[in-house]
């Protein structure tokens, strides 16, 4: 999913996005943050804190319930965000949107309410070894309950997804095909567009974990033709527990409810109910209200800056990073090439293990991840018990990256000898 | 620099040189246990005889922490009764509670985890190897021990 093609005209001011972002403007031991963690969770602009806060201050009700002024104008934010949301990732109407408090969420949605009902015993559901735990316990789970086996795309060596053995793994009993938009570990993006074809083809729908992908990737689920897309909040500049679930509409409306509750049902009987429409039908229970609005003001502040001016960005401090972390000495997974990754770079040290580096990083102000990832395949597939993890997004300067090289030099004295 | 205090010497030089990192095919108790929130595992082996450890020796990868503090546990135990053993590994988990003033005569180079304390998350890597520890103590005296995930 390249989008280098074309330069954008407005280029990301980053001194001007740092400027919104509060956490930044804090010293922890007198040093300013050098936050090297965005896969793991964005740090969030003043706008989203107060798009939050304003709805819990000035319009806090429940949401499709209260007939009464404050109902309506909460139920008037949630759908608004909903009308982002849909429009952020390019999806035909806001209605195949369904909220969830993420990406875990929204694939188990889809494991119960769709993978369930339709498989049978012998069916095959296609992932890939760089998939997040969260893009292969559920599906096991399902396996388990209906007799489904699941089966691997490999990685190669340079930790791209392995197409060469495709036409043998991906048949008539393939019913899915579970990918990641782009590795949390390796960076790559995976070619979504040709693999959906290809599965299309033989009859399979497609679901695509986008948390890592949809905060730095311009997005078009209609362009994609997924039948999936999963999308974490909070990695995208919102709040924790905001995101959802993209889905093709003929889907949604064949699929059953995933949890039972208030606001689902259409009418309840006592030994049976009916269900709400899509998307509806999908949302038990009172929602995240505050944070999906939060994540409306997130989408507004990116399209603002402009996806492929965000991409462009991360492009270049990952190329930078990639550089200086190889020139040091350090051991980089994942492909090195920009157009087919994003900002997350998977790295070991010398012979520092990563949680000594990471707590000697965290002395010198820089927060990296250390650890597997959720992504013990790929440990495993590379050799190492765990890697060093430096992730980058809108706010990150080269600056940082510098910052992080001389905390490495810290660590390699720390070992030295 | 508050790293000195985490990463002493002798820390380091456990890292490098650990002591007792073997296989004991001989052993009447093994276990091997992992970190999973970090990849960090360890097998520890015991030879005992009539109540008394006679030696104790580990395998497994893992952070400078853990793998010395499995190195010094190795040493700090042998020729010790259960009773002392088990004593020693509650004393050392509480110095890594912080709520436990360690006796740096009984504690010996084990002292040098303390720094650990202020870094909670990493208790756990300081600990790891005396949990697998007290659990061969405390299984059937099966030598195979439960397997790493």
């Amino acid at each position: 999913m390249s989008v280098t093609e074309r330069r954008s005209a407005d280029r990301l001011d980053v001194d001007r996005v740092r400027a919104d972002f509060p956490i930044f403007e804090r010293l922890i031991d007198d040093r300013p943050i050098v936050y090297l963690d965005s896969a793991a969770t964005s740090q969030k602009p003043r706008q989203v804190i107060e798009a939050e806060a304003d709805f819990y201050r000035l319009h806090n009700a429940n949401a499709h319930r209260g007939i009464y002024h404050l109902a309506e104008e909460a139920t008037d934010l949630f759908e608004q965000a909903r009308v982002s949301l849909a429009r952020f990732v390019g999806a035909p109407q806001p209605e195949t949107i369904v909220f969830t408090r993420g990406t875990t969420e929204a694939t188990n949605l889809v494991a119960y309410a769709w993978a369930r009902r339709v498989l049978g015993t012998g069916d095959e559901i296609l992932l890939s070894e760089m998939e997040h735990h969260s893009n292969i316990v559920p599906w096991q789970l399902a396996a388990r309950d209906t007799g489904a086996i699941l089966r691997y795309l490999p990685i190669t060596d340079e930790g791209l997804l392995d197409l060469s053995g495709l036409d043998g793994l991906l048949t008539e009993r393939t019913k899915l095909v579970s990918v990641t938009g782009m590795s949390n570990s390796l960076g790559t993006l995976p070619p979504v567009r040709e693999l959906t074809a290809a599965a299309h083809a033989v009859g399979a729908l497609v679901l695509v974990d986008g948390a890592q992908l949809v905060p730095h990737v311009p997005v078009d689920v209609s362009e994609l033709d997924v039948d999936f897309l999963t999308i974490s909040g909070h990695k995208m500049l919102g709040p924790t527990a905001s995101g959802g679930l993209y889905g093709k509409l003929e889907h949604l409306e064949a699929m059953d409810p995933f949890l039972g509750g208030g606001h689902m049902i259409e009418e309840v009987f006592p030994d049976h109910s009916t269900w709400n429409a899509v998307p509806y039908k999908f949302e038990a229970g009172t929602m995240n209200l505050a944070q999906e609005v939060g994540l409306g003001a997130a989408i507004d502040y990116l399209e603002t800056l402009g996806m492929t001016a965000v991409r462009e960005h991360e492009e270049e401090i990952t190329a930078y990073a990639i550089e200086r972390l190889l020139d040091a000495g350090a051991r980089v997974f994942g492909p090195s090439d920009t157009r087919v990754r994003g900002g997350a770079v998977s790295f070991w040290f010398k012979d520092v293990h990563p949680h000594d580096l990471a707590t000697i990083l965290n002395e010198e102000g820089v927060a990296i991840r250390a650890g597997h990832h959720c992504n013990q395949l790929v440990m495993r597939r590379f050799g190492v018990p765990a890697t060093a993890r430096a992730s980058f997004y809108i706010y990150n300067t080269t600056a940082e990256v510098d910052a992080l090289i001389e905390a490495l030099r810290s660590a390699e004295r720390v070992f030295a000898g | 620099m508050a790293l000195d205090e985490i990463y002493k010497e002798v820390i380091l030089d456990h890292y490098k040189n650990p002591r007792n990192k073997r296989e004991m095919p001989e052993a009447e108790r093994s276990c091997s246990k992992n970190n999973p929130l970090c990849g960090d595992e360890i097998t520890v082996y015991v030879h005992e005889d009539d109540g008394k450890v006679l030696d104790v020796s580990f395998v497994g990868q893992g952070c400078s922490i853990s793998q010395s503090s499995a190195s010094m546990m190795t040493e700090s135990v042998a020729g010790k009764s259960r009773d002392e053993v088990e004593g020693l590994v509650g004393s050392f988990r509480g110095m890594m509670a912080g709520d436990v003033e360690p006796d740096e005569d009984a504690f010996g180079e084990l002292v040098a985890l303390k720094g650990v304390v202020k870094y909670p998350i990493r208790v756990k890597c300081a600990v790891l190897a005396w949990d697998v520890l007290q659990e061969a103590l405390a299984g059937d005296g099966d030598a195979a021990g439960s397997a790493p995930h």
